[in-house]
């Protein structure tokens, strides 16, 4: 694939069609690439520290998935210059990007990380996070401009065979990479260099050569910014981990951090990381075994224990649950998906595949989904041929013909076992170790068609815990597995909230905006071609399709979360009540023992207990009046497989009222405590609660 | 000529020179029958916990019932004038979210008036108030009352509930009200010459009862009630019930129960008839109907405050006409006003009598009202020297 750009002209001496021919050239992708670099998501020193990540890890969790592997990813941010002055905001950073993936044998090695637009993923249409192949070889030669290093690979694609270290960097002129360094090493994954980075990373725990087995190491020196908050490495990890709860990522961020940092991370962390950090041994099935395929073994259990941890500067988002996501088949176009071109070209590849000699016939029946036979028939009259025709007897105004009648035939809708949900366990799971919530709740929806293409959609919710009450929810979006940082309004997802009715759910909303309170909302769209707006990936098109299954997946856990508040109101209201009785009994106790000398205690137990009974019944009489509380309906949410909840992370109803007398009017929004032994996060003031993360 | 007095008041049983025997038994009689009152007052207290604990041990509701106090449950008694409190009750539960907090207060004041009773003292309303704060236990800053209102209006409740009078309770209000005039009495032993009182008067005190106030001496032949202390004073500088032999008082508004009280034992014992004279406006009307009837919060005690032979002389509507006042003494009626008069006018007790409707009627069209101190603008003593005396020549009044 090239890239052809005419020569500017100049006005002072006219030129010739000879003298701008001279000109005239062929110019390589990389070449284009290194001046447009805004294209691929290395806009800013930020944003490329971001997506050189981003795009290891994604790369790294495809190669696991695909070979049946559960992931190990460790990720490595080192700063390189600790001793810069205190107001430079960038610096020059190593990034090392560790998997226990299959590895990737040494003759592949210049293309998969040399070349731009190299890749396995995009010629096929099947469910995977990098699509294009620009990613990790774009990252590398980002690197090379900014710093002039080449990228060092290690891989080992056999356990019992030795690794090879290798070291390139990419000729942006040819398109192809130059190596340097290419020997034979022991030092898989490559524990030496990043032995003594500090004292997490000398634990044995870190990096454990059983952990990774097999599997390959990506290192890139670039120029970047390391900062926290909305659009981090931090959050994008966060969130990864999240959507992909069968991964166990490892991270250790940069000791020095940029002198501006905002402490704004979307989750807390809990501060007192040590007490609960799960040993890793503990829970993990061999490491680097394969994985026991899909069967259902242990889905039912999700421990809400298991959560991110931090420990010895080193953060841990542990595995939730031990099962790679269901393989995806790889399917052929559907007839209405492509464009007239496309038809084209596949006609002239098929064509070339069969020298010539390839039918109209089988070549709709080999390179489209859903054509049955009669189908195709009809397909070879409509264009005036028969079912011998050859594709290349046909002309540009058959083509089109049948072209148009792809669009109006009916045909059954394209396959759709070529997508893999994350899965409501694993939604949940993946929530639970990476959101503070009380209430967990997800939906996957049925496969539906855009454009002739498969998608589906998954939502899931988690509310309450730990999450800030007064602020807009916070809407994670996910495609195919991958976090969706940028352009968040655009986003058809982001749509989708806006215009699901949350007052239904006993949620507050400004109109046609997001809900509001303690809230996280969760979007996965999964596809075999994901319509982004645009090449750096950031937000979903905006397909009325697509967002009507956002809505209804949406409104499915709404629902659930809608029953669990409304449950919550009526225990706070009886409990409000009880409270209301037990103060004033005591009072009356004590007067009437003064008064008539009946027993102080005797009273009080009496009158107790009947306020207890009391407001029991006043509960059962509420619900008769015609409320829509059934009276089992907290026991249906709790046997309801969608539905996870963590009452210890419930905010305490008595402490609650407490806490409105402390903190007098100026804050009536409840107040979000965190589970014991943690400090209390209070509003600092009005424009918003500032939310800082523990790092000890 | 003197009003007869009633025996059992003629001799003041404190009086410091009270040494023969019947004063002294007479004492002793009121001794003793306060502390039978005090003993009833006390066994109805108590029976009213005894009540709460049973129903608490037998897990029975848990409740006080209270005769309401509101309009719909006051009863006009026509043939003797007066305004009845009627047999409806409302519940006081405990375990009723919005009764619960006033189911204690009433446990709470119960047992201060039990205290108050064994050991002899009286308290005002805001002392009651004070008697009964505190803390709940178990909170952090919720009080017991939160302020004196919700205090007095569970007292209020506890009379009507215990079926006993504030000063049975021991409690009593802030005095309000003076008299002046041909009169001597007893009050708490201390003999009071109310013809000596200066240009201030006697205050009278919230409790007027025989037991506090007995009447010595009385040469004057009628009361003249005044609404306000402004006008009280004109007549008194003019020595007004010097010159027409009568009693001259003034309730300050609405006259407090002390001076109902008063009034009442005045017009009862001492055969003194009372004339009103009180504001051309339809709160000056309801004044004249308390005094007369009684009041709808306090219909439970009509019986001892009510004056059914009660008159009123004036401000009268048609006075502007009669009397020729300026233009400026008029204050125009605005809605609520209006909305008050038809009110009243629709009272039973008002509805029958055809004098009132006239008035009222008539205040309406003129769409003013006036106020006492109006008819100075004719004279300064106007309303002294003419306008009242004219008035008692001519029985020219409302009854």
């Amino acid at each position: 694939m090239t890239v052809s750009m005419s020569g500017t002209s100049r006005r002072s001496k006219p030129e010739t069609a000879d003298s701008m021919s001279a000109r005239q050239k062929e110019i390589s992708v990389s070449e284009f690439f290194a001046k447009n670099r805004h294209l691929l998501g290395f806009d800013n020193p930020r944003k490329a520290l971001l997506t050189t990540v981003k795009e290891a890890v994604d790369n790294s969790l495809d190669a696991c998935e695909e070979a049946g592997i559960l992931p190990n990813v460790t990720v490595v941010i080192e700063d390189l210059q600790p001793d810069r002055p205190a107001n430079s905001k960038q610096s020059r950073y190593r990034i090392t990007i560790v998997d226990n993936g299959p590895g990737i044998v040494r003759k592949q090695i210049e293309n998969v990380f040399g070349r731009l637009l190299f890749g396995s993923k995009f010629h096929r249409l099947k469910m995977s996070r990098g699509q294009q192949g620009i990613g990790i070889s774009a990252a590398g030669m980002y690197g090379l401009i900014t710093t002039g290093k080449p990228m060092v690979i290690f891989s080992r694609p056999h356990s019992r065979k030795v690794a090879h270290h290798i070291e390139l960097a990419m000729n942006t002129k040819t398109n192809r990479a130059e190596v340097t360094v290419d020997e034979e090493t022991e030092d898989f994954p490559p524990r030496s260099r990043l032995y003594s980075i500090n004292s997490g990373t000398r634990s044995p725990e870190f990096l454990n050569a059983e952990d990774y087995m097999t599997g390959t190491s990506v290192s890139i020196e670039l120029e970047g910014r390391y900062q926290k908050g909305r659009g981090s490495v931090d959050e994008f990890l966060e969130l990864t981990a999240i959507a992909n709860p069968h991964a166990r990522i490892t991270f250790v961020p940069p000791t020095r951090i940029s002198a501006d940092e905002q402490e704004d991370l979307p989750f807390t962390y809990n501060g007192n990381g040590a007490a609960r950090i799960q040993p890793a041994s503990d829970r993990e099935d061999q490491p680097g075994s394969r994985s026991a395929g899909h069967n259902n073994g242990g889905l039912s259990d999700i421990d809400p224990n298991i959560t991110t941890v931090e420990k010895d500067g080193i953060i841990y988002y542990p595995r939730g649950i031990d099962q790679l996501p269901p393989e995806t088949r790889e399917i052929q176009p559907h007839p209405r998906g492509i464009e007239l071109g496309i038809l084209l070209q596949m006609a002239k590849d098929f064509e070339a595949e069969n020298r010539g000699g390839g039918t109209l016939y089988n070549f709709l029946q080999e390179k489209f989904s859903r054509v049955s036979p009669s189908k195709a028939g009809e397909f070879c009259k409509v264009v005036g041929g028969h079912s011998r025709t050859k594709v290349s007897d046909l002309s540009p105004q058959q083509f089109e013909k049948l072209f148009r009648e792809f669009q109006e035939s009916k045909l059954p809708a394209p396959p759709t076992d070529c997508l893999a949900p994350i899965g409501i366990r694993q939604l949940q799971s993946g929530l639970l170790k990476g959101v503070k919530a009380e209430f967990y709740t997800a939906e996957t929806r049925e496969p539906a068609v855009y454009r002739g293409r498969p998608f589906l959609v998954e939502a899931a919710i988690a509310y309450g815990g730990e999450l800030p009450a007064d602020q807009p929810a916070r809407v994670i979006r996910f495609a195919n597995r991958v976090p969706l940082l940028f352009q968040q309004s655009a986003c058809s997802s982001f749509k989708a909230c806006g215009e699901t009715s949350w007052r239904n759910y006993n949620l507050s909303q400004p109109r046609g905006g997001l809900p509001n309170g303690p809230l996280v909302i969760m979007i996965h769209l999964a596809s075999v071609w994901v319509p982004f707006t645009s090449e750096s990936k950031e937000a979903i098109a905006d397909y009325d399709e697509i967002r009507k299954e956002m809505k209804l997946a949406l409104m499915v856990c709404g629902r659930k979360l809608g029953t669990y508040l409304r449950k919550r109101q009526k225990m706070q209201r009886e409990a409000a009540r009880r409270d209301v009785f037990e103060r004033y009994i005591g009072e009356v106790s004590k007067a009437i023992n003064a008064i008539a000398g009946h027993d102080t205690k005797k009273l009080y137990d009496c009158l107790l207990a009947e306020a207890r009974r009391r407001t029991a019944i006043a509960d059962a009489q509420l619900d008769e009046e015609g409320k829509t509380i059934k009276k089992d309906e907290h026991e249906d949410l709790k046997n309801d497989d969608t539905v996870v909840l963590v009452e210890s992370r419930a905010v305490h109803l008595q402490d609650q009222t407490d806490e409105a007398d402390d903190e007098s009017a100026d804050d009536g929004q409840e107040m979000v405590k965190l589970s014991s032994g943690s400090r209390r996060r209070k509003a600092s003031g009005k424009s918003g609660r500032s939310r800082d993360r523990d790092v000890e | 000529m003197i009003p007869a007095i009633m025996p059992m008041y003629k001799i003041n049983p404190m009086a410091k020179d009270a040494t023969t025997k019947s004063k002294t038994g007479t004492r002793d009689r009121i001794n003793q029958r306060i502390r039978q009152r005090d003993k009833a007052t006390l066994t109805k207290i108590v029976d009213l916990a005894d009540d709460v604990a049973g129903c608490a041990f037998k897990g029975r509701d848990i409740r006080v019932d209270i005769p309401t106090r509101t309009r719909s449950n006051t009863i006009w008694n026509k043939k003797r004038g007066i305004l009845q409190m009627g047999d409806a009750k409302s519940q006081r539960e405990l375990f009723n979210l919005n009764q619960a907090k006033q189911f204690m207060q009433t446990m709470l004041h119960g047992n201060s008036i039990k205290e108050l009773i064994n050991a002899q003292k009286t308290l005002s309303l805001r002392g009651m108030f004070y008697k009964g704060l505190h803390t709940i236990q178990g909170t952090k800053s919720e009080k017991t009352f939160d302020g004196q209102d919700e205090s007095d209006s569970i007292l209020e409740d506890l009379e009507v509930g215990l079926g006993a009078l504030r000063e049975e309770l021991h409690v009593y209000a802030k005095k309000r009200g003076t008299m002046v005039g041909n009169i001597t009495i007893v009050d708490s032993g201390d003999e009071i010459d109310c013809r000596r009182m200066g240009s201030g008067g006697y205050a009278v005190p919230s409790i007027t009862e025989p037991d506090i106030i007995q009447f010595k001496k009385c040469e004057a032949k009628f009361v003249l009630h005044v609404e306000k202390d402004t006008v009280w004073g004109r007549f008194n500088e003019d020595r007004f019930w010097e010159k027409h032999n009568c009693i001259l008082t003034e309730g300050s508004g609405q006259p407090p129960r002390g001076m109902r009280r008063l009034l009442r034992r005045l017009n009862e014992e001492l055969g003194l008839p009372i004339y009103c004279l009180l504001d051309c406006d339809p709160w000056g009307h309801y004044i004249f109907s308390v005094i007369k009837q009684g009041s709808i919060s306090l219909a439970f005690e009509s019986e001892r405050l009510a004056i059914p032979s009660a008159k009123f002389i004036g401000v009268r509507a048609m006075d502007y006409a009669r009397c020729q006042l300026s233009d400026d003494v008029q204050i125009k009626l605005n809605d609520n006003d209006t909305k008050r008069a038809r009110e009243i006018a629709a009272y039973p007790w008002f509805q029958g009598n055809k004098g009132w409707q006239k008035e009222i009627s008539q205040m309406m069209q003129n769409g003013f009202k006036m106020e006492v101190e109006s008819l100075i603008t004719k004279d300064i003593s106007y309303v002294t020297e003419e306008y009242v005396p004219e008035r008692l020549k001519k029985k020219d009044w409302l009854d």
